[in-house]
């Protein structure tokens, strides 16, 4: 884990208002240590991507919020997803499986042909 | 690699702005953070990248115009994205839901593949978890603050006085709707706290680093101290040290929920000020009553 100063001298283009704001706003959340905030691998590239968002991809701040809590979102869905994987793997018998799997292909090729 | 030009869609006489702005009208849509499991889009923005590197570099874009590098060499190396940390379980500090299954969720993804359960019982609704942060003296004090929530709701936040970093409020009701007649789930608010540019916080106790000048660090006298509570006067003995440490009983945490009031931990700081003339006559001239050696105690040896 990293101090904040750590953070904003390995992120360039980033100022340290800025990530004392975001901290605010919750864009970022690093862990704390008494009076200092310590950040973790996740929370420096985060840091980097809202960086890349606003620098990059011009997404004002105003409307970062909306895109990391679809980010967010997405994130959150695919750990769900793996764990259902995950427990279809370990539990459905493996006929049950295929025929799960036969079932998607065949589902998506309609879809397609639509 | 492909032409860059072609990549990113310029002419070859394009501009640094047409260049900059083909780059990122295409990384908006390519970026990989933003199509997490694309292999397709990763590999584009890869390419993207490597042209914009090219191209954005009037230097490497003349040679590179002149025949003398060619396109190859640009590719960068593996991107540390968020996305390798978002998509493991790091990525949970930045889950909705804070973590888990809960019911409801599972209910919205899967529920009606995988549960049995008739659909009209009433059900309370989700927890949901939000992070407020306030400013050191609200956590200290006490406040109400207004949290803005995702959908819009206002939620006034009572703060008790003495509230500690991490802390979770529950605010009954105020989560997620219930169905088919169930309660409301509850809010459940974690307190994080800006830290002071000058209290730190120990428990109930309160330190400050109080500077003081050389006066009234040799005569002694009253001085206005900030706690808390706001500026109180503070009587600073003679002869008090850099580092002498005063004690304002009760003027750290007030009490709250049965705990006595914490204290307030004043540490002095001699200031010498700005230079002044009669001062340096003064030590020059100075021989003190009895000769101190304030390093007697160090061991200089080792």
């Amino acid at each position: 884990m990293i101090t904040l100063s750590a953070v904003v001298a390995r992120t360039s283009g980033l100022e340290r208002q800025d990530l004392e704001r975001w901290i605010v706003e919750a864009w970022v959340n690093p862990e704390r240590d008494g009076g200092e905030f310590l950040f973790h691998d996740v929370d420096v590239a985060r840091v980097q991507l809202i960086v890349e968002l606003r620098d990059q991809l011009e997404i004002d701040e105003a409307a970062l919020p909306v895109v990391l809590s679809l980010i967010d979102q997405v994130y959150d869905l695919r750990r769900r997803m793996r764990q259902v994987a995950e427990a279809l793997s370990e539990i459905a018998p493996q006929d049950l499986r295929h025929a799960l799997a036969d079932h998607l292909a065949r589902r998506r090729g309609a879809a397609r042909r639509l | 690699m492909e032409d860059p030009y072609k990549v990113l869609g310029v002419a070859r006489d394009a501009s640094q702005d047409d260049i900059r702005r083909a780059y990122r009208k295409l990384a908006k849509k390519h970026h990989p953070d933003l199509n997490p499991g694309d292999a397709v889009a990763e590999a584009r923005f890869k390419e993207i990248s490597a042209a914009n590197g090219l191209l954005s570099d009037p230097e490497k874009k003349g040679q590179f115009d002149r025949g003398e590098i060619d396109a190859g060499g640009q590719d960068q190396g593996p991107r540390s994205g968020y996305r390798q940390h978002a998509d493991g379980e790091a990525g949970r500090r930045y889950d909705h839901g804070g973590g888990g299954w809960s019911d409801e969720q599972f209910d919205d993804l899967f529920g009606s593949m995988f549960r049995r359960q008739g659909a009209d019982t009433p059900r309370r609704g989700q927890d949901e978890r939000y992070t407020l942060t306030t400013s050191f003296l609200n956590a200290v004090n006490g406040a109400t603050q207004r949290l803005t929530l995702p959908d819009g709701r206002t939620l006034d936040v009572k703060l008790p006085p003495g509230t500690s970093e991490g802390q979770v409020l529950r605010l009954k009701g105020h989560g997620a709707p219930g169905r088919n007649g169930g309660p409301a789930g509850d809010a459940l608010i974690e307190i994080q706290i800006a830290p002071h540019r000058h209290f730190t916080r120990d428990g109930q106790d309160i330190r400050l680093v109080l500077p003081i000048s050389l006066r009234e660090a040799v005569i002694g006298g009253a001085v206005e101290t900030p706690t808390p509570g706001g500026p109180v006067k503070l009587r600073v003995p003679p002869h008090a040290d850099s580092g002498t440490e005063l004690r304002l009983r009760g003027r750290g945490v007030p009490a709250h929920g049965g705990r006595e009031a914490g204290d307030l931990f004043v540490s002095l700081k001699v200031i010498i000020g700005p230079p002044d003339q009669a001062l340096d006559d003064f030590i020059r001239d100075w021989t003190p009553a009895s000769a101190v050696d304030p390093r007697a105690a160090m061991e200089t040896d080792q």
